[in-house]
């Protein structure tokens, strides 16, 4: 982290009348940058840690090096979690995003400090916090709309009612775009939750501040505890138990890298998962923004209930 | 199975030994840093599988589900193939008849709570009819509470003959006494009650109903099997243990495995000389014996709902 130099100092005499040196500047208390579990900031399980620097070479922090068994405790509280979220009624999930927003903005000027820790310019650290802010606004608004939008009465030829519905898949793993460390990781992870999933977040691993600063937003915001639960530390290391755990419904991957695509595809057969890849989408445009996110992580349930046969009495609904 | 009263001497129970609650707990706590990998994981969570009292010990249970629980018991998780059975389904006495038919051939044993359970405050003679009642149903083994009222009350020789007469109207069937820890306070009064339960001729102490918060705990249990190897010093007479309730996760139970290793050694580790009372364990462990077998972490989604 930064390093505190004492520029000015001065002698003064202590009440036993030994010589001692006091330095005109505090030693600057340095955070510990920490995981985030079902609504707890636990140390890694593992012990390890890396040290992610600038483009200047400046060591940022000492991050968590999250293991396959952080992973594991975060999809255990994320599971425990889904009945609750996706149980609330959707205004109040709206709510809760709202909130989200509310303390993001009130804490915009430490995401701008980090932002521009990590290599952003002053101007443009200001436009991704309001971006990422917006976006969640956005998305707060779409909680308790895109039902309506994606939901159909189908017509069938039998005594039935029949209509289809989005409900939430269930525990989402995402490996969060490296580049856009803010707005591509509140981009990420809003329409999973707004649809009433849960989610483990892999934060980008050479900008990891922004994602523990947010997961302190979080915290504040009335989210429950374990509905995003966020990690630090190496995709290639990660990627694979990201994809392979069967109590994970579906996964998120923002990169590129063809080989970690191909391993994604094929370890989530194993479950069927729903995979997704969102490495073509810029955080900044129009496009980062959609309900058709929401619907990513939702499944599409129908229902047959049986009614007086309205068909054969030629009335039709 | 010798009968207390072939045991020389009933101590005084006001002189039992006394318990260093912080030594106790962080000897306990000694217990969950060995390192378990591998094939003695394996062999770890077969082991506790082994040694399941499968539970259910609710006003809601009905003849299908005591079916479908004795289902389960027999067939833990057939798409794997070489996983054991659990020793036992526990049920109250009313549904024991169905249990034993449902188990029959099986090997798996048949316990019942009785002696007005979960509560124990009942009369001493509809105590005893309801244990007679269990066994007459065919009940291999009894879990019965001790009147913890009186125990604190100090009336140690009520206690105590209650449980020799219990006893006695197990006839074959073997008798857990259960303590009901959770209300007993004190590890003081956990070891007196152990002392009591044994000289009195419980085949296995058992922590909890599960009613009860907190039920079994690793302090609780060391203290009980320290009761026991004592006792066995003493007497030459192997007690069984049973830890019931609130453990529901396979390292919390190999933990537990650890401590009866170094307390009692190997000869208490199976199933006739150590239990787990429990519902939703036997899950857990064919989930880890599954992320063993697979390399992959499971999900509940696969595995029976009970």
């Amino acid at each position: 982290m930064e390093k505190t130099s004492i520029k000015k100092s001065s002698i003064s005499i202590s009440e036993n009348g030994i010589e001692k040196k006091a330095s005109a500047k505090r030693l600057a208390v340095l955070k510990t940058y920490k995981i985030y579990i079902g609504g707890q900031f636990p140390r890694t399980e593992s012990g390890r840690y890396y040290i992610p620097t600038n483009a200047a070479g400046k060591k940022l922090a000492n991050v968590c090096l999250s293991s396959r068994k952080d992973f594991r405790d975060a999809v255990v509280a994320a599971r425990a979690a889904f009945g609750g979220w996706s149980g609330r009624a959707a205004f109040n999930r709206s709510q809760v995003l709202y909130r989200m927003a509310e303390m993001l903005e009130g804490r915009k000027a430490q995401f701008i400090e980090e932002l521009i820790q990590q290599d952003a310019g002053k101007s443009k650290a200001e436009k991704e916090i309001n971006l990422a802010i917006d976006r969640l606004i956005y998305y707060a608004g779409w909680c308790d709309k895109f039902q309506q939008l994606f939901s159909a009465v189908n017509p069938v030829a039998t005594a039935h009612f029949n209509f289809s519905v989005p409900e939430p898949t269930g525990v989402v793993s995402i490996i969060a775009p490296q580049g856009d460390s803010l707005l591509g990781l509140v981009s990420v992870i809003a329409p999973v939750i707004a649809g009433g999933n849960t989610c483990v977040v892999l934060a980008s691993e050479t900008k990891p501040l922004c994602a523990v600063t947010f997961a302190e937003v979080l915290n504040s915001s009335d989210l429950p505890g374990g509905v995003v639960n966020i990690l630090t530390g190496r995709p290639a290391e990660l990627a694979s138990w990201f994809t392979d755990h069967m109590d994970v419904n579906a996964t998120i991957y923002c990169e590129k890298d063809s080989e970690t695509k191909k391993m994604i595809r094929e370890k989530s057969a194993m479950n069927l998962k729903r995979v997704f890849f969102y490495d073509q989408v810029n955080w900044y445009t129009a496009e980062g923004q959609s309900p058709y996110f929401i619907m990513d992580s939702q499944e599409i349930k129908t229902t047959w209930h049986p009614v007086e046969n309205i068909a054969g009495a030629g009335g039709g609904y | 199975m010798a009968p207390a009263r072939s045991l020389t001497v009933i101590p005084d129970f006001t002189l039992t030994a006394r318990i260093d609650q912080v030594g106790a707990e962080e000897r306990a706590s000694r217990f969950t840093k060995r390192s378990i990998k591998k094939d003695a994981k394996m062999n770890g969570l077969k082991l506790v599988l082994n040694m399941i009292d499968l539970t259910t010990l609710e006003g809601k249970d009905t003849d299908g589900k005591v079916k479908q629980l004795c289902y389960k018991a027999m067939h833990p998780h057939d798409a794997v193939p070489g996983i054991p059975t659990v020793a036992a389904i526990c049920v109250y006495p009313s549904m024991v008849k169905v249990a034993k038919k449902a188990l029959e051939g099986s090997g798996i044993k048949v316990a019942s709570v009785a002696s007005a359970f979960p509560s124990g405050q009942a009369p001493r003679d509809i105590k005893i009819r309801d244990t007679k009642y269990a066994v007459s149903e065919g009940a291999d083994e009894v879990d019965m509470v001790i009147s913890r009222g009186k125990f604190h009350a100090g009336e140690y020789n009520f206690v105590f003959d209650e449980i020799a007469a219990i006893k006695e109207a197990c006839g074959d069937a073997r008798l857990k006494v259960i303590l009901e820890t959770g209300e007993l306070g004190t590890l003081d009064k956990v070891r007196r009650a152990s002392d009591i339960a044994m000289h009195a001729g419980a085949d296995f102490i058992k922590t909890s109903t599960g009613k009860i918060q907190p039920a079994a705990t690793m302090p609780v249990t060391l203290i009980m099997l320290e009761a026991i190897r004592d006792f066995y010093y003493k007497t030459g007479k192997m007690i069984g243990m049973k830890p019931a309730g609130g453990i529901s996760k396979s390292k919390l139970a190999l933990h537990y495995l650890v401590m009866v290793k170094e307390v009692l050694g190997e000869d208490w580790l199976n199933n006739h000389w150590f239990r787990f009372g429990a519902s939703s364990l036997a899950n857990d462990v064919l989930m880890q014996i599954l992320k063993e077998k697979t390399g992959v972490y499971q999900s509940a989604n696969y595995f029976s709902v009970d």
